[in-house]
């Protein structure tokens, strides 16, 4: 029996720019986890990660990260998501800078 | 001072121009990232958790005032204005855009530096002690031997395709600071009847398999070193293993084989190539020797900073904590702290960065080091003029007075940006610093190493910690696990494990009960934490960390 798939989002980083980006189901790229297309079926899954690594100009590394449906959009599982949502803890740089200003 | 002789501004532009190129077809689409990455690592630049990272190279950690310059004007240019040094004597930028990225080049070549990283597995840049030319206790600088060993072993047949990649410390003193035997190969150097030699090491390394490099000569004539070199590295070669990653290391080789028969093979490929070799490289040593010639160190007296002493309390606790003996008694080398409790091990501000340059150029001969205990050390100072610098520092908030006291933590980037961690190690560092200030305690415990890494690659040397703390990944959840009673100076030892880890959040409480076990259990004040573990053994600390529950358990 095949383990049930979890649903993810396609998250990469910005090749000029080197932050972290996700895909919106409309195929762009967003900044904002919750603006992510959440994934909820394998094949889909399959899909839109294939879609991502036909973009080598606009992205670097696409992978599909584990997620899950939250009150504002999609949300982060591990915490090494969540750190990537945020930027590092020892400066309030990255995407909390941004979310501060 | 030492210019960089190897610094070849053509070969160094012509790279930079090299890499912009790159970088235009990258974007434009001509590159692939495939093709793209190994060029990028190559040119010292990772694609980090939240954004690229540039790491540029200081050889032997000398770096010169001007230098110290650029770099932060690179930091306030291209990046958020700081700059993080490593444990291997490399300035990180963690912000760069990769568009700009070949106007740092550039601008690093203005000064003689470079991000070129040697890669692949080759003898990798040899290290050596931040003291290097200047503490007291030393035979000898050992930054010439470094160069030659690098100038030797760069354009070498033989050491290209080695089963693994090679590192190589030299220190200068007993009193190792270079870590050397947790490295490939290490070199002490050492005097016998008058002759100066090397006692060699072979088989250390931290990373997976965390191992001590055991003594391969007690006494290598000078003149015999590359010789000796070559027959280890020709040992390895042929013994080495090439079928596993993991096992490919030379401490697996020496491990495997036993040191003995290591021994005898590199002595029998010794002397059948030693007369091949016929004085050149001693030749090119003393050339070498030259370029790092001592400044004209300027004669002071040394009464007003005795009168200093007396009469400032913080300079006094200062001088006593961040001064080291230096060859000259009228000099002192000074290690400015960048561990200012509850700031990140190892940054410094683009502000700072100009502070020490000007010191460096006012008063140190323009010389400036950086450890791989992540500070930043001042070689070559006069002590009548150290009541001066000191209150140049305290006004930067360079003065923290900890230097090999707790708060003194070397700690790898871990997962704040490291691509490859498992967890964090910043934030405890910064939690561990200013939880036991708070407390008041940090002086009472004295002298203590702790140090992390953020995952099992062990770039925060936490096996030789006298406390080390690994952070782990634990089915998605950070955990933290503690090692005691590892050592990096000459009596190394890789700590062993306490037991089970420990969630983020009791990571502090955690250490905290294994330093007030060793409060209440050392002999008197003079014992260091690390001599009562030796005397005591790991048992009462280990209850101290997990109780009588874990033995009934
Ligand atoms: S020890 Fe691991 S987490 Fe820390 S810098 Fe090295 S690779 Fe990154």
């Amino acid at each position: 029996m095949s383990r049930k798939f979890t649903p993810k989002v396609v998250t990469a980083n910005d090749l000029r720019m080197g932050d972290v980006v996700y895909m919106t189901a409309a195929g762009s790229w967003t900044r904002d986890h919750a603006e992510a297309e959440l994934i909820e079926d394998e094949a889909h899954g399959e899909l839109r990660l294939l879609a991502a690594l036909g973009q080598p100009g606009v992205v670097v590394g696409p992978y599909l990260a584990e997620a899950r449906a939250g009150a504002n959009g999609p949300e982060p599982v591990h915490f090494r998501e969540v750190f990537r949502t945020r930027g590092p803890s020892n400066y309030p740089h990255g995407k909390q800078e941004a979310a501060h200003v | 001072m030492y210019k960089y002789s190897d610094f070849d501004e053509a070969f160094v532009r012509e790279r930079a121009a090299q890499f912009r190129g790159q970088v235009e077809r990258r974007l434009s689409g001509a590159l692939t990232e495939d093709e793209f990455r190994p060029l990028r690592l190559m040119n010292g630049l990772y694609l980090q958790l939240h954004a690229y990272m540039l790491r540029v190279a200081i050889p032997y950690g000398t770096l010169r005032a001007d230098q110290m310059r650029q770099l932060a004007h690179i930091a306030e240019t291209w990046d958020k204005g700081y700059g993080h040094f490593t444990t291997r004597q490399n300035i990180q930028f963690n912000w760069p855009k990769l568009t700009d990225v070949p106007d740092i080049i550039d601008a690093l070549a203005d000064v003689q530096m470079h991000a070129i990283q040697t890669s692949g597995n080759t003898i990798r840049n040899v290290t050596t002690d931040a003291f290097a030319g200047a503490a007291a206790d030393e035979i000898a600088d050992p930054r010439p031997v470094a160069e030659l060993i690098r100038q030797w072993s760069t354009d070498h047949a033989e050491f290209q395709f080695l089963p693994r990649k090679f590192k190589i410390a030299i220190t200068g003193s007993a009193d190792d600071r270079a870590v050397i035997r947790a490295h490939d190969v290490g070199l002490q150097i050492v005097e016998k009847d008058g002759e100066t030699g090397f006692r060699v090491f072979v088989g250390g390394g931290l990373g997976r398999t965390p191992m001590v490099g055991q003594e391969l000569r007690a006494f290598l004539p000078k003149a015999d070193l590359l010789p000796y070199l070559e027959a280890i590295v020709s040992t390895y070669n042929l013994m080495g293993r090439r079928d596993n990653k993991y096992k490919a290391r030379i401490k697996i080789t020496v491990f495997e084989n036993g040191i003995d028969a290591f021994r005898a093979a590199t002595e029998e490929e010794f002397a059948r190539i030693r007369p091949s070799f016929e004085g050149v490289d001693q030749a090119m040593l003393r050339e070498i020797e030259a370029q790092f010639a001592l400044p004209d160190f300027e004669a002071a007296p040394v009464e007003f900073y005795e009168r200093a002493l007396e009469v400032d309390p913080l300079f006094r606790s200062w001088a006593s904590q961040n001064l080291t003996a230096h060859r000259r008694a009228d000099h002192a080398i000074v290690t400015v702290s960048l561990k200012a409790h509850g700031e990140t091990p190892g940054d410094a501000s683009a502000e700072q960065m100009r502070v020490l340059a000007e010191i460096a150029e006012r008063y140190g001969y323009g010389e400036l080091r950086i450890s791989h205990e992540q500070n930043v050390v001042l070689p070559h100072l006069r002590k009548a003029d150290l009541p001066a610098v000191h209150a140049q520092l305290l006004r930067a908030g360079l003065a923290t007075a900890n230097v090999g006291l707790l708060s003194d933590i070397i700690a790898c980037p871990g997962m704040d940006y490291c691509a490859l961690a498992t967890a964090r190690s910043i934030p405890v560092a910064q939690e561990l610093a200013t939880h036991f200030r708070k407390i008041g305690l940090e002086e009472e415990i004295g002298a203590l190493k702790i140090k992390i890494s953020g995952c099992i690659n062990a770039c925060g040397h936490h096996h030789v910690g006298h406390i080390g703390i690994l952070g782990l990944d634990r089915a998605g959840v950070e955990n933290y696990q503690i090692t005691l009673g590892g050592d990096a100076g000459p009596a190394t030892t890789i700590g062993e494990r306490a037991g089970p880890g420990f969630a983020y959040d009791e990571v502090v409480p955690a250490i905290e009960r294994i330093l007030r076990a060793y409060l209440a259990l050392r002999a008197d004040r003079a014992e260091s934490f690390i001599e009562a573990f030796r005397r005591l053994g790991p048992a009462p600390f280990k209850e101290a960390l997990y109780g009588e529950a874990r033995d009934a358990a």
